[in-house]
């Protein structure tokens, strides 16, 4: 659907984006990851024909963005970080002018108008003022805007910035919507946000692409060693004893103490971490000992996130990584 | 363009803009009419529009200011990039908007010539003639006032250089009375209008070298002419200046006279400030 081509954009001696290339296919919801500063909001300007490339390309559906750009941007909805409101027009008042300049006409304008403003829930608000409306309901009209045309591709801009959690729900949740019917990219530096919608994620630091995977498959990135903690009434002493008649455990020690209870990490090598835990259960069970609580620890979007961007400066690292990533998708088919 | 035409005209009734330049042309023109055609009991209307065209120094601007400054302090412009139309759809649309609002002003003033004319003889040939011209000569000043709005971010900013520029032109004749026309004052205006051109580059093209580049070789080009033939720059900088002027070029419509030269004048002028101010919006793609 959209193919990116070695980007390249310098402002100045500055280099936002160096090198990016990447592939969004059909139907799929596409998490932008990246701190301040990443190059997320140019790479997005770029993609949208809001802002020219120094080097590479954007063909969208088959359409040069630059060379085509009429038919390539009615592939596209796109709100960006400030959505690009006017502010003494009601909002129907706005989607009609978005609609003609998107080549709608007549029954089908007022149609496609009525269908967004349900979409996005904008149904009370519609004949008032934009100044007028809560940052939640203004940021809906961006997104209606986006939607008008029916364009294949969605591209948001960090759309759930500066709303309250309950406005981020209903934004996320209307963005998992959008996700069944359209292609959505969002940006976002939000992780949980991101773990909780996207079909799959690119990760981009200092304007290069770091990671582009599915989240689950990231995670498993920073799982090995994998890693158990327990809570128990043992004794130290007793825990390395009970450990001790265990397999595969390379490393064992206190977290910290809570009156009686002793809470340890168990770190092993076996790939698959529940018939560890088994056998820990099973060990302390033996002894008469209690296990109040065992915890498998995952490393989450966050972790991945952070020794990502942090590793980033060492390129050959970074190749590394993205073997890894590959071989961790193999072995996930094999199984 | 239709979409853009559309919506820009119903900014313009939201806000008191349009009314505000209407309200100012008609009361000028008013006056004028008053003055001249009442009181004075003159038969010609085209005098009373040679008073009326001062206020294009006040109302153009007005009008102008915002028409793209505004989509840039609110960030508007980025959904006119991301939407299926091209820049210059964009200025055209928004050009004619303000066309329109202000031809409807003018609807009305083209309503006094007829009404006078119940009371007395007047020249409506000659009237009508140079209520052509003034539209034409207003539409020129509007097409510079958007080129001025598209620079900057700040309605006032745009305002406030509309405002000198038109005024420059507006007494840009009788001032070039007063500036030096002998061969080396001219060759002195001429290298610091250079200069100035080299900064509107630098500023447009955010090119340092460019900028540079054309002001030395225009200045090297002056050197040469000059020292070959001194004589070409006697009196160079008062033809300069009366002959850019837009609002002198209507005395010949007052004077009776349908001046093609003029018309054509006019209508370059709209074309290469509607081709700059695409440049000017086209170009913050490329920075």
């Amino acid at each position: 659907m959209i193919l990116v081509e070695h980007l390249t954009k310098c402002y100045g001696d500055y280099t936002a984006i160096n090198d990016l290339s990447f592939e969004i296919k059909e139907s799929q919801v596409y998490g932008f990851l990246g701190v301040n500063g990443a190059g997320k909001t140019t790479t997005l300007n770029i993609m949208t024909g809001c802002l020219s490339a120094t080097e590479g390309r954007v063909t969208i559906g088959g359409y040069d963005i630059f060379e085509e750009p009429k038919k390539a941007k009615k592939l596209i909805g796109y709100l960006p970080e400030h959505p690009p409101l006017y502010m003494n027009e009601s909002p129907l008042e706005y989607l009609r002018f978005v609609g003609e300049a998107k080549g709608l006409r007549g029954g089908d304008l007022n149609h496609q108008v009525d269908q967004v403003i349900q979409k996005t829930k904008l149904d009370d608000v519609k004949n008032k003022s934009i100044s007028s409306l809560s940052k939640g309901y203004k940021q809906r009209v961006g997104i209606a805007q986006a939607l008008l045309g029916n364009p294949k591709v969605i591209i948001l801009d960090e759309p759930t910035v500066g709303l309250d959690p309950i406005q981020i729900v209903e934004i996320r949740d209307l963005i998992k919507e959008l996700g069944k019917t359209h292609t959505v990219i969002f940006s976002s530096h939000i992780l949980s946000e991101v773990q909780a919608i996207c079909d799959r994620v690119l990760i981009i630091d200092k304007g290069k692409l770091i990671a582009f995977d599915e989240p689950e498959n990231l995670e498993k990135l920073l799982l090995a060693p994998n890693e158990i903690i327990i809570t128990t009434d043992a004794g130290e002493e007793e825990i390395r004893e009970i450990l001790a008649q265990v397999d595969h455990i390379i490393e064992t020690g206190v977290e910290d103490r809570e009156g009686e209870y002793v809470r340890a990490y168990i770190k092993t090598d076996l790939d698959n971490i529940y018939e560890i835990s088994r056998a820990v259960f099973s060990a302390f069970a033996s002894r008469g000992k209690v296990l109040l609580e065992m915890t498998l620890k995952k490393a989450n979007l966050e972790d991945v996130f952070i020794e990502l961007t942090e590793n980033s400066d060492h390129g050959v690292e970074n190749k590394e990584r993205t073997s890894t990533i590959n071989k961790s998708e193999s072995e996930v088919a094999a199984k | 363009m239709i979409a853009v035409l559309k919506h820009e005209l119903r900014l313009y009734f939201h806000s008191l803009t349009a009314y505000v330049f209407g309200a100012f042309l008609l009361a000028f023109v008013g006056i004028g009419a008053v003055l001249y055609n009442i009181q004075a009991a003159v038969s010609n209307f085209e005098f009373v529009l040679d008073f009326g065209k001062l206020i294009f120094v006040v109302i153009v601007p007005i009008l102008t200011m915002r028409v793209i400054s505004e989509e840039r302090k609110q960030k508007t412009d980025q959904l006119l990039y991301s939407l299926p139309i091209s820049t210059t759809q964009v200025i055209v649309g928004k050009y004619l908007s303000l066309l329109i609002v202000y031809m409807i002003p003018l609807c009305l003033i083209s309503l006094y010539p007829m009404i006078f004319s119940r009371f007395g003889d007047v020249y409506l040939l000659t009237s009508y003639g140079s209520i052509l011209a003034f539209f034409i000569m207003g539409s020129a000043l509007i097409a510079v006032g958007i080129f001025i709005s598209s620079l900057t971010d700040n309605q006032g900013f745009a305002a406030g250089i509309g405002i000198a520029v038109i005024l420059l032109n507006y007494y840009s004749v009788s001032l070039s009375e007063y500036v030096s026309s002998t061969a080396m004052g001219s060759v002195i205006a001429m290298s610091v209008i250079i200069i100035l051109l080299g900064l509107v580059i630098r500023h447009l093209t955010k090119n340092t070298n460019l900028a540079y580049g054309i002001s030395f070789i225009l200045i090297l080009g002056i050197m040469a002419v000059y020292l070959i033939d001194m004589n070409k720059f006697e009196g160079l900088l008062p033809r300069i200046m009366s002959t850019l002027s837009l609002f002198d070029r209507f005395d010949a419509f007052v004077n009776g006279v349908f001046d093609m030269t003029a018309i054509m004048y006019y209508l370059t002028v709209i074309a290469f400030f509607l081709f700059l101010s695409v440049q000017s919006l086209e170009k913050r793609r490329y920075n």
